[in-house]
């Protein structure tokens, strides 16, 4: 069976939701653009964190942020600041805001948001060029792999 | 940025490892003499129009691995010059309705086309639009040669803008932006600007606030086009200025626009003109 990105989507709101989880619509970022609930109802898992940071088709993380415990996995970019130490800067809760939609923290952000939906502009289905089918579209990454990687994050301690 | 600039020169030492690995070390201030004796300006103040938002222009070709940039310093190691050899054939040919080949008007191109690249896109009076040059040559195809026109990113396209770009080689490139062009160079401008995609990123996102930065493997440039068209040693063939756009935005995770509409047109006036000061170097040669 082929599931467009739309029932997609509904799926993984709908599992978040039934998880007691937030869906990206209804995420509430505090002032700072923190978010203090887990997106997903549940902890994180910092191994799948590591995994979904370093996959191109996932976070991607690595593409702009360095991170020396993650030196096995090539490449790692310049764009945003070395990630080292997170957990030392950032409170959980703005990990997290800053992971679900990072411009609510840091205004005009290059940073992707992970956790949106709507409001892009000629938005398009993954790499391929071409237009995307649904609106709202799944969110770059599931509630659940947004707390896998601020679990992660948390362990980048100096 | 420039906070994000110091904060990752620190890191920079750190990553020389891992990055150093694949770039051999761009040689930023390397001087390009083409054949010992085209004296290439691969780095210039910038025009006035960028009102400061680049300290300096600089070619794609500051920012490759010595290796690369050794690729374009002799013609007999350019694997792009083949391609001008094929499109030297092309011109010399007889195609379409009429009985005329490009020579047929022009001569020899590298008289005759000596300058033309370095103005182009340029706004075309008599049919009331900027033509970019792929625009012209399909122009003359179908209009004077009676000829099918060349899809516009394709191999006979990329060989033939090559080799009318071969006598500018060493000008600076010198678009209008002013006058009956300023309307599509601003349009080209917001679409600069403009924020794509599921990942919401513009060209000056990452050619503007990040070139000198990696981004994953790639050594992030000007995404300038005076090298336009260049062979790229990923693909070993000729690539344009329209194939290259898609690509960028394509990797926004947006839906791109077709190479030869309006918008790409103007996207190719507006980036031609933030490398204005820049040598034409097609066809240069980049990874
Ligand atoms: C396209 C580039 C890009 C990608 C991809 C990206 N980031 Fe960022 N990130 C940035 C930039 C740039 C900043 C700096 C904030 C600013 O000034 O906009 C940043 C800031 C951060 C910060 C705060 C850094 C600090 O130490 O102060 C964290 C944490 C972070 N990013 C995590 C992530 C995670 C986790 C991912 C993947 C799920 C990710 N980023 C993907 C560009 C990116
Ligand atoms: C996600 C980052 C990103 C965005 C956004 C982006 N590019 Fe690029 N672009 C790259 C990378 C990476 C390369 C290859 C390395 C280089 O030459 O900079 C590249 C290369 C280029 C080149 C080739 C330069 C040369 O000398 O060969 C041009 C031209 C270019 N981009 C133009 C654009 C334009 C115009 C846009 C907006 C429509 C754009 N780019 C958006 C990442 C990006």
């Amino acid at each position: 069976m082929k599931l467009s990105s739309a029932t997609l989507a509904a799926c993984l709101i709908a599992k978040a939701a039934a998880a007691g989880g937030v869906a990206p619509q209804d995420v509430s970022f505090a002032e700072d653009g923190a978010v203090a609930v887990s997106l997903s109802g549940m902890a994180g898992d910092p191994a799948a964190g590591a995994r979904i940071m370093t996959t191109r088709g996932k976070g991607n993380c690595i593409a702009c942020h360095a991170v020396t415990t993650l030196a096995d996995a090539p490449f790692h970019g310049e764009v945003g600041p070395a990630l080292d130490g997170a957990a030392d800067r950032w409170e959980e809760a703005q990990l997290r805001g800053i992971v679900a939609d990072s411009k609510k923290t840091f205004e005009g952000s290059v940073m992707p948001s992970f956790y949106k939906t709507t409001g892009y502009i000629r938005p398009g289905k993954g790499y391929t060029g071409r237009a995307a089918e649904a609106d709202p579209m799944a969110p770059l990454l599931s509630a659940q792999e947004i707390e896998d990687v601020v679990a992660y994050l948390m362990t980048l301690k100096d | 940025m420039t906070r994000t600039r110091r904060r990752n020169a620190l890191w920079a030492f750190a990553a020389a490892a891992c990055v150093v690995a694949t770039s051999a070390g761009a040689d930023e201030n390397a001087r390009l003499v083409v054949n010992g004796e085209i004296e290439m300006v691969t780095r210039t103040a910038a025009p006035a129009h960028l009102n400061g938002a680049l300290p300096d222009i600089r070619s794609g070709w500051t920012f490759r691995t010595t290796e690369t940039q050794a690729l374009q310093i002799d013609d007999f190691d350019n694997p792009g010059m083949i391609f001008v050899d094929k499109a030297m054939d092309a011109w010399n040919s007889v195609e379409g309705s009429e009985g005329k080949s490009c020579s047929a008007c022009h001569g020899n191109p590298m008289e005759s086309m000596k300058g033309v690249r370095a103005v182009y896109p340029k706004w075309n009076e008599a049919a009331g639009e900027v033509r970019t040059l792929v625009m012209q040559i399909n122009d003359c195809r179908v209009k004077r040669m009676g000829a099918k026109p060349w899809k516009y990113t394709g191999a006979d396209m990329a060989a033939m803008e090559a080799l009318i770009s071969v006598p500018s080689r060493g000008m600076a490139v010198n678009v209008a932006i002013d006058g009956p062009a300023a309307e599509t160079w601003a349009k080209g401008k917001e679409i600069y600007y403009t924020r794509y995609g599921q990942l919401e990123l513009s060209c000056a996102n990452c050619h503007e606030q990040n070139y000198d930065n990696m981004i994953r493997a790639d050594h992030l440039s000007q995404g300038q086009i005076n090298g336009f068209p260049v062979y790229r040693l990923k693909n070993t063939k000729l690539n344009t200025a329209h194939a290259r756009f898609k690509g960028c935005v394509r990797d926004t995770r947006a839906e791109t626009f077709k190479p030869g509409s309006d918008e790409f047109i103007a996207l190719e006036l507006y980036v031609a003109s933030r490398g204005n000061g820049l040598s034409v170097e097609a066809p240069s040669v980049r990874n």
